[in-house]
């Protein structure tokens, strides 16, 4: 307070600090708000297409049942290592983000085999739009999936370099809040191709 | 005493600390090429949209050649268009809807949405709301690169054998569905679709950073009510862009799955040739609605940035504060809102429910009302400012007369039992070239004349600015107001020719005025190509704040460097818009002035904003008890 030199007191009402978050969590969560307008325009384009008529009704395969339930799991999993990084318990994590990301895999795997199903069940890419749109969604929710699980492998390396702890959980955050809302909209997906078929 | 918490103002602040306030030294390629300063970018997307900008109005006069001279014979320019010139020396059908096509495309896309919300709201964000850079730079070079590389596919499309796309920038299916409809179906539509789909991640990745810079990036005192204009709508056009753009890409996916992989979204009952087409169950107004629930938002994309750069340009040269600042950002926001839901008015005539077709009329016609508000407020603001009719100035009055002229005729299209008249004709072609076209054209084209400066250091050329602006204002009227006749006598958009039959050569006559009008505005385009070209090295050297204006980044210096400000970032005091102010030493005030230094020109709520003085004399800085 010493140095007071009255030009650099002119100044005398002080402007708040603007309100802000973290500009890549924010870009982040800007991100997920495109990927709900593809989907939500995919399903409207269902429904829409539905209405018309001429709709090939099929039973969805009994295996994505099981897959839903293990995105849900592996959610939990991911909540899971994201508590464990907030409490610097570093083997935890590694563990975690890994069987999160193998349950990634297998939820993958799960889908491919749903998708055999329906092709032994007489439905194909190629056929009724009933079809075509079950494919092209699930396979863009895989896509997802997988770009979700390169993320994973991204902070599992992160991880193992130690550069995940309670003091830099920036990534972590991103990474859960991503994993999260790819299982929560595969629950979307399911529950609408459930109702809607 | 103890109860103010005393800090002095040269301590630094969040900004600061995130780093380059010092000019980078990097070699070329990272400096002009792989930049991710904001500054840089925005011209890279100018340079490429002006040449875009170049080859679609190129394509323009070529199909304005063939309607209004259907008899000449253009063999002078076989050297250029080869083959697509037929032996009689006239421009070859499919050739006619390809140049049709490619022109809506680039012109919507590679250089209103690109080339005018890729170059300002680029170049205008961190600049006037007070930040080193975007959100994330490089996310910001990817943006340009992706937009680039889709320039690239969608330029070669216009050189293969088969030509580029050819069934309309609104690419109906089967039309474009099926390579044995046209030719342009083929390789055409395929690289069309490429290059759509690297342009709509180059807008979302865009559209994310700008969204997030304007959110989390602003300077100290920048709260939203103190944004100028520009920053609001390339806010609301960043949103508009992330919620549609992945409709449209949901729409070309199931068109590539339709082309490519045999599906039947969009394809059903098709016989080519006799032979039934094996798809079926599809349905091609499915893609009408996917395409225009972006399409309709597209055309706010467009017109927004214009809308904002004229707020500010029209407040500064006007010498007044713009009227209704809260009404121009509240009609901004209901625009966007609505540009969700009458996306149907561009089907009136698909067959859909009559019930349906009242709601998106009722939906479309209450566009009308933020609209007029805007004009409204750009009339006020103009009357009985000190007007300084610098070109951008003259720009942004065209814009307006334009938005007004264009926007009168859609009441019209907006119902859906005139439509069943107009639909398709070109009294559409005349209504959206005048309200979306030219008035954002002139958006964009003002923004560079009033941004030039800040841009390049240099002034544009004045007179040669006025002529550019007469010579086009005059040049778009000529173009499209006749067009309103031809449409209401029911000529229909698209067609190749309309004198194969006695009774539709009426209007040739008319119709070649249009085409010469359409050669002079291109030929004028020239005379502002030249005087962007000369300007940047031989115009005459510009101070930093030219046109007196209030808002940040006229604080910068005249070549702002990476980081734009050389210090500190100055902080925001007052809103973007005290020009005139009753008691002002000048005839403005600018953004970082605080009110203590203008006792003279302060309302007494904003007396009230000056806190209080110390007895010696010397301020303090006071601030709330609220940690």
């Amino acid at each position: 307070m010493e140095k007071m030199i009255s030009s650099e007191f002119k100044i005398v009402e002080e402007p708040k600090q603007t309100l802000a978050m973290n500009p890549k969590k924010f870009a982040m969560w800007l991100f997920i708000g495109s990927v709900v307008m593809l989907f939500a325009s995919l399903t409207s384009a269902y429904i829409v297409r539905q209405a018309e008529g001429n709709w090939l009704y099929f039973e969805l395969p009994s295996i994505l049942t099981i897959s839903t339930i293990v995105i849900l799991l592996s959610s939990a999993t991911m909540q899971w290592a994201y508590w464990s990084a907030k409490k610097d318990s570093f083997s935890q994590l590694k563990v975690l983000v890994s069987v999160t990301a193998l349950l990634g895999v297998t939820f993958l795997v799960l889908q491919f085999l749903g998708w055999k199903d329906l092709v032994a069940n007489q439905v194909y890419l190629v056929g009724n739009p009933s079809g075509s749109f079950l494919y092209v969604i699930t396979g863009l929710h895989g896509m997802h999936i997988i770009s979700a699980i390169v993320f994973l492998l991204i902070v599992l390396v992160s991880a193992f370099r130690l550069r995940i702890h309670a003091k830099n959980l920036l990534q972590m955050e991103m990474c859960t809040t991503y994993w999260h809302f790819l299982g929560g909209l595969w629950l979307y997906l399911f529950v609408f191709l459930l109702l809607y078929r | 005493m103890a109860a103010v918490d005393l800090h002095t103002h040269t301590e630094t602040h969040a900004h600061t600390d995130n780093g380059h306030d010092e000019h980078h030294h990097g070699n070329f390629w990272t400096n002009y090429v792989f930049s991710e300063d904001h500054k840089v970018i925005a011209k890279q997307f100018l340079i490429t949209g002006m040449a875009w900008a170049l080859i679609g109005g190129v394509l323009s006069v070529l199909f304005r050649l063939q309607l209004g001279f259907p008899e000449s014979n253009l063999s002078w320019l076989q050297p250029i268009l080869g083959s697509w010139l037929t032996p009689e020396g006239k421009i070859d059908p499919e050739f006619y809807l390809a140049l049709v096509t490619m022109h809506g495309t680039i012109m919507v896309f590679f250089v209103l949405t690109a080339g005018l919300s890729g170059t300002f709201s680029n170049f205008l964000i961190p600049l006037q709301i007070g930040a080193r850079d975007m959100a994330s730079g490089f996310m910001n070079m990817l943006s340009y690169w992706f937009f680039f590389l889709s320039s690239v596919i969608m330029f070669t499309s216009l050189f293969i054998s088969t030509g580029p796309a050819s069934g309309g920038w609104v690419i109906y299916p089967p039309l474009s569905a099926l390579p044995q409809a046209m030719q342009g179906s083929g390789l055409g539509m395929t690289l069309w679709l490429v290059a759509m789909a690297l342009f709509i991640v180059s807008s979302l990745l865009g559209g994310i950073n700008y969204i997030t810079t304007v959110i989390n990036l602003r300077t100290k005192g920048m709260s939203f009510t103190k944004l100028p204009l520009t920053i609001w709508a390339f806010f609301f056009t960043a949103i508009i862009g992330v919620l549609s753009f992945p409709v449209l890409f949901a729409a070309a996916l199931l068109l590539i799955f339709d082309r490519s992989f045999g599906t039947s979204f969009y394809l059903s009952d098709i016989y080519i040739g006799g032979e039934a087409l094996p798809n079926q169950g599809g349905s091609p107004i499915l893609f009408q609605h996917l395409f225009w629930f972006l399409g309709h938002p597209e055309v706010y994309i467009v017109l927004l940035p214009a809308l904002g750069i004229t707020s500010e340009i029209i407040a500064t040269n006007s010498r007044k504060p713009i009227f209704g600042y809260k009404a121009m950002v509240g009609s901004m926001l209901f625009i966007a809102i609505l540009s969700f839901v009458v996306w149907a008015h561009h089907m009136f005539v698909t067959g859909m429910n009559p019930f349906l077709g009242s709601i998106f009329t009722l939906l479309t016609l209450i566009i009308a009302v933020p609209s007029a508000v805007k004009i409204f407020n750009y009339v006020t603001t103009l009357w009985k400012g000190n007007i300084i009719f610098t070109p951008a100035m003259l720009f942004s009055i065209g814009l307006v007369s334009f938005f007004l002229t264009g926007g009168i005729t859609g009441i019209f299209l907006g119902n859906s039992a005139i439509d069943i008249q107009l639909h398709d004709t070109y009294f559409v072609v005349a209504h959206f070239h005048l309200v979306m076209g030219s008035a954002s054209f002139f958006g964009m084209v003002a923004g560079v004349y009033h941004w030039f400066p800040k841009m390049f250091g240099r002034m544009l050329d004045e007179k040669l600015g006025y002529f550019h602006f007469w010579l086009t204002i005059v040049g778009v009227y000529m173009v499209f107001f006749p067009m309103h006749y031809i449409g209401i006598a029911g000529f229909p958009r698209r067609y190749y020719s309309w004198t194969n039959f006695e009774t539709f050569s009426g209007f040739a006559d008319l119709n070649m005025m249009v085409s010469v009008a359409a050669i002079i505005t291109l030929a004028a385009q020239f005379i502002f190509l030249f005087n962007f070209i000369y300007s940047i090295f031989r115009g005459k050297v510009a101070s930093a704040n030219p046109w007196n204006s209030t808002t940040l980044e006229w604080t910068t210096p005249r070549h702002p460097g990476h980081g734009n400000w050389p210090g500190e970032i100055p902080t925001v005091y007052r809103w973007p818009y005290d020009y005139s102010k009753p008691g002002a030493k000048e005839d403005f005030i600018q953004q970082h002035i605080p009110y203590s230094e203008t006792p003279e020109s302060n309302l007494p709520h904003e007396n009230e904003l000056v806190k209080l003085e110390l007895d010696n004399g010397s301020a303090i800085v006071v601030e709330d008890q609220k940690h």
